[in-house]
Parts: C-alpha cells; sequence; structure tokens
C-alpha cells in the first residue's frame, strides 16, 4: 500500500476518548484519539446501514454507533458483535509537528 | 449429543443461534420459524426500505448459519411442546426432541374486533409480506388511513408521505405517542406530521369500518367519516403466549420469565417480543418490552443461561423511531418520575431527563435531527444503570460533558 498522506487537522481539535469526521475527495472518514493519546482512522459509516460514525460515543478502544449502538475496535476495525457483523476499514495514521495525517 | 430447539425465527430466535454456538456449544441447533424468509430485521419495514421497496433485510445470510451449522426450518410452525416427553410438535404433525427449549415467538399486532380485514384493505404491519402488501398501495394519490398513533403509526405515516400518499392518522387518545414518550416530544412529533400534510385526528374513537367498492370507509363516533384505499391499524401487538400457555407455562402479559429468563420449565426458557421479565433497575417491576435491541440482548443471555449460565438481564430499556429525518431515542422508563430537566442542543434537538424523587436519573427522552441526540442519550443510559443522582443544573447545560458525570 503505498500511502499518500493526507493532512486532516490539529491534534488538540479532537478530544481525547472522541472522535472527529473527515471527508476528503468524495470519502468520508472517522478520525479517532485514545485515552492514550494515539490517533487512528476508519471508514466514516457503519457496516450496518451507512451511518456516519463520528456521531457515535468512543469508549476506550471502541467506537459505538450512534444508530443502533453497533460497536467496533477502532484500532483493528473489528466489529464487535450484533447488529454489525462486518469489520470496518482502518487507515494508518501519524502526527507530525502537531498535525494529525491520514494514510489513504 | 444435546438438541437445542428455539421456536420463532425472529431477531431474538437468531440471535440466540448465533450465542449458542458462539458460546462453544457443540450440539444440534434448530431454528423454526412460520415466515418464508429466514429471519430479518423488522424496524425497516415502516421507514426507509418501505418507502424505497426493499427485500427482506436477513440478519445473516444463509451461509452463516450454514457454517454455524444451525438448521433453520421456515414455514414451519409449532403447535405443541409436550413437557413430559421433551418434544416440540409442527403443524405438519412431526416430532423433535429437544434437550433445551427457547420459546421467542415475538407479538403479532393487537386486531380491532369487528373489522373486515377478509376484504384486502384493511392490513397490519408486522412482516416483510405485510409490508409489501401496503407498499403496493402507497402511490402518488391514493389516501391511507392509518389508526393508531404509535411508534408503527406515525412511521408508517411519514413514508406514506414520501411516496406521495394522502394520510389520515386516527388516534383514539387526546394526543399521540401517549405510551412511553413525554408530551413535549410527542407534540414536535405530531407539530412536524401536520406540517408534512398528515391530517391528525386525535381523540377520535372508531364506531365502525366498511368494506365498499374502491374504498374503505372508518366511521367515527363524533359522526365524521373517513374514506381511504387502505386503512392500515396500528393499534399496539399482543405476544404470542398460547403455545406456552397451552403447554401450562406461567403467563402475565407474555411469558413470564425469571431475571435469567427462565420459564417456570426449567428446560423452557423465553426471551423477546413475547416474554415479561423483572427489571432490577425499576424495582423489580415487571414488564414485556417490544423492542430491537432487547430482542438481540435477551436472545444472547437465554443463549448463555440455557448453556448453564445465571446471568440475570440488567440492561436498561432503549428504543428508537425515525419520521421523516427526525430520529427519537428513549433510553429508561419515566413513568415514575417527579421531576424533568432540559438540556437543549441547538439545531432543535433536545433531551428531558426524568429524576425520581429521590432525584435518580431513570429515564431520557431525546429528539432532533439525524442522529444529534444519540452520544448523549447512550451515556444518559449508562448514568441510568449506574444509578446516579446528577446534579440538574449539569444535565441542562449542554456544555457539561455527561461523560464526566459518568465518571464522577
Ligand atoms: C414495523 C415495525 C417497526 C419496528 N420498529 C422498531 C424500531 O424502530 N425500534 C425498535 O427498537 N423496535 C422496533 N420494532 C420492534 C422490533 O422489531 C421487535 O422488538 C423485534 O422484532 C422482536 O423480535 P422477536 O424475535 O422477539 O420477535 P419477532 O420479530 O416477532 O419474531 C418472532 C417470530 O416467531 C414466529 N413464530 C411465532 N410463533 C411461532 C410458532 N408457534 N412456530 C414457529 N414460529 C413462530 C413469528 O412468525 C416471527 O417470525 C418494530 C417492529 C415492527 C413490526
Ligand atoms: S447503522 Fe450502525 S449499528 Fe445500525
Amino acid at each position: 500500500m503505498s500511502d499518500t498522506w493526507i493532512e486532516v487537522c490539529a491534534a488538540d481539535e479532537i478530544d481525547e476518548e472522541d472522535v472527529i469526521r473527515f471527508d476528503h475527495a468524495g470519502r468520508t472518514f472517522a478520525v479517532y484519539r485514545s485515552p492514550e493519546d494515539t490517533y487512528h482512522a476508519t471508514d466514516g459509516l457503519c457496516t450496518h446501514e451507512k451511518i456516519h460514525l463520528a456521531d457515535g460515543l468512543v469508549m476506550d478502544h471502541v467506537i459505538e454507533c450512534p444508530k443502533h449502538n453497533g460497536r467496533f475496535n477502532y484500532k483493528t476495525g473489528e466489529a464487535k458483535g450484533a447488529p454489525v457483523c462486518v469489520d470496518l476499514k482502518t487507515y494508518p495514521v501519524k502526527v507530525e509537528s502537531g498535525t494529525v495525517f491520514i494514510g489513504l | 449429543m444435546a438438541n437445542f430447539v428455539i421456536v420463532g425465527a425472529g431477531e431474538c430466535g437468531a440471535r440466540a443461534a448465533f450465542a449458542l454456538r458462539g458460546k462453544g456449544f457443540d450440539g444440534t441447533i434448530t431454528l423454526i420459524g412460520s415466515e418464508m424468509h429466514l429471519p430479518y430485521e423488522r424496524p425497516p419495514l415502516s421507514k426507509d426500505a418501505l418507502v424505497a421497496g426493499a427485500g427482506p433485510k436477513l440478519v445473516a445470510e444463509q451461509e452463516r448459519y450454514a457454517a454455524a451449522r444451525i438448521v433453520v426450518l421456515t414455514r414451519r410452525t409449532v403447535s405443541e411442546i409436550e413437557r413430559a416427553g421433551k418434544r416440540i410438535v409442527l403443524s405438519d404433525g412431526t416430532a423433535l426432541a429437544y434437550d433445551k427449549l427457547l420459546l421467542a415467538t415475538g407479538a403479532r399486532p393487537r386486531a380491532l374486533p369487528g373489522t373486515p380485514y377478509a376484504c384486502g384493505r384493511v392490513v397490519a404491519l408486522r412482516s416483510h409480506d405485510d409490508a409489501a402488501a401496503i407498499r403496493a398501495h402507497l402511490v402518488d394519490g391514493s389516501h391511507i388511513a392509518i389508526l393508531g398513533g404509535g411508534f408503527i403509526g406515525l412511521e408508517l405515516a411519514a413514508s406514506a408521505r414520501k411516496l406521495g400518499a394522502t394520510v389520515t392518522l386516527v388516534e383514539g387518545l387526546p394526543r399521540v405517542l401517549t405510551r412511553g414518550v413525554p408530551a413535549e416530544i410527542a407534540a414536535i412529533v405530531a407539530e412536524r406530521h401536520a406540517a408534512e400534510g398528515v391530517e391528525i385526528l386525535c381523540g377520535a374513537k372508531v364506531a365502525g369500518v366498511e368494506d365498499l367498492p374502491g374504498e374503505v370507509r372508518i366511521a367515527l363516533e363524533d359522526g365524521r367519516v373517513v374514506s381511504a384505499n387502505l386503512l392500515i391499524v396500528g393499534i399496539g401487538a399482543v405476544p404470542n403466549t398460547e403455545l406456552a400457555e397451552a403447554a401450562g407455562l406461567a403467563t402475565e402479559n407474555g411469558i413470564a420469565v425469571d431475571g435469567m429468563l427462565r420459564t417456570s420449565d426449567p428446560d423452557i426458557f423465553a426471551a423477546g417480543d413475547c416474554t415479561s421479565y423483572p427489571l432490577p433497575l425499576y424495582g423489580e417491576r415487571r414488564i414485556r418490552l417490544e423492542s430491537w435491541r432487547n430482542a438481540q440482548e435477551q436472545g444472547q443471555l437465554a443463549a448463555a443461561n440455557m448453556l448453564g449460565g445465571a446471568e440475570a438481564h440488567s440492561a436498561v430499556p432503549w428504543f428508537w423511531s425515525d419520521q421523516y429525518d427526525m430520529t427519537l431515542q428513549i433510553a429508561g422508563l419515566a413513568d415514575g418520575a417527579a421531576t424533568m430537566v432540559r438540556r437543549d442542543m441547538g439545531e432543535g434537538a433536545f433531551i428531558l431527563f426524568h429524576l425520581d424523587a429521590e432525584g435518580r436519573l431513570i429515564a431520557a427522552s431525546g429528539i432532533g435531527p439525524g442522529n444529534a441526540v444519540a452520544r448523549d442519550i447512550r451515556l444518559a443510559e449508562m448514568l441510568i444503570a449506574a444509578r446516579i443522582h446528577p446534579d440538574p443544573a449539569e444535565l441542562a447545560a449542554p456544555e457539561t460533558k455527561l461523560k464526566k458525570l459518568l465518571a464522577a
């Protein structure tokens, strides 16, 4: 995978244990900051009904979909049980000089 | 090898079947359902899937049942439980032995007595086939009458408007959504429907329904008459308890189970819309929920307890409804509330927190565009489960993060 690094936002624009929406080139992503201050990115839409995850709740390493509480581990993309069964795609993220980048 | 049988191939039965295998059960799992489809999701039937005319949204594809070695018998109705011999009998006369049995028979629409359902112009909505029959009438220019201003009636009204049908909704009580929804939120829902062109008649009791050539005529007690191409009756659901009753199992507004979802027979469990169960968070009050997430959670819990677990159901009741671009979400049971606190969240979205006389948070009801209230309702649910007595001023202030209250 040859990544192109795209700038997302300043690192402090995402609260700890929270998520924001990021749109780029017609695609939409969810970008997370974990309680340990690491950054992660997944596809933006839930694999159950294409609802944006950025309105969801981040608890530890889990993002919970705002629509029907489907859960994913946002570090690995793993679907954690009903009603979601298809994993989320994840993307590499790096932070340089206080700016978050997503590798697409 | 052990035989586990699940009666009712809906959300609950399907989740239980997968959970049994997921928890390492190695015996036979047979999932039996009356409908012709594999288990599918019911919530879409009144929402966007109805508008789109979509096929059933399956809980899982056939391959996943095969991979989990779950035998699904569709179009088969269980007509009898022989508890002494630990067998069930199907309507075609075949019998099947069980070691543990789960009843996940769900609920069916409450019927309006004396109504000519057979004429084809009076329908109710529970199954995919019902939805397909309703969809055929939802065309530009048709007139639909809906009886009942509950969630299903209102969602149907919104979907019918999207397809260009004219809608008259008849509700017997003074307002819509009387069951479990605060008046402030019900008023917003009613206003939105009015703005979308739905005619809502509250306090309107039906005197009679008549099937005439080309139309169905609903006479109201106050003398008004509603003529429509189709009447959809959405006046609630009744639990499918007959099978359990005939087998001598205890019922009480549903198949009565204890906190661990066990019926009065130790080898028979029940879960989902068909059961009533005690809720520890609300003083062990016995309730029956018609809620999708409850069906999933109870299916999974029943599976664990059929395998020898002893965990009690403790989840906070949770429900959502989609109408137009608005979503409503409710966590907890508000009926014992003494005070209410409102949190405004912008763009018209708000949450009402319900506190009991001691100041404990017992419910939260929210409405707003899209998923505006979802995160805070989810956090409220956790606060309710933690039996927290929050500071009302903090709940009211949108800048207070509810997550902080949880950590406190
Ligand atoms: C139109 C509609 C919209 C809804 N929207 C929402 C929503 O927005 N949010 C929400 O939380 N909930 C919603 N619900 C409720 C939710 O769908 C139910 O709570 C859920 O389906 C319950 O699952 P269940 O498996 O317990 O029962 P069911 O889904 O009713 O499944 C039971 C199955 O058992 C079968 N069965 C019954 N008796 C027998 C027998 N003797 N032998 C064989 N099979 C039998 C039935 O045919 C049925 O297929 C909605 C329901 C409907 C109908
Ligand atoms: S859309 Fe995410 S769980 Fe349903």
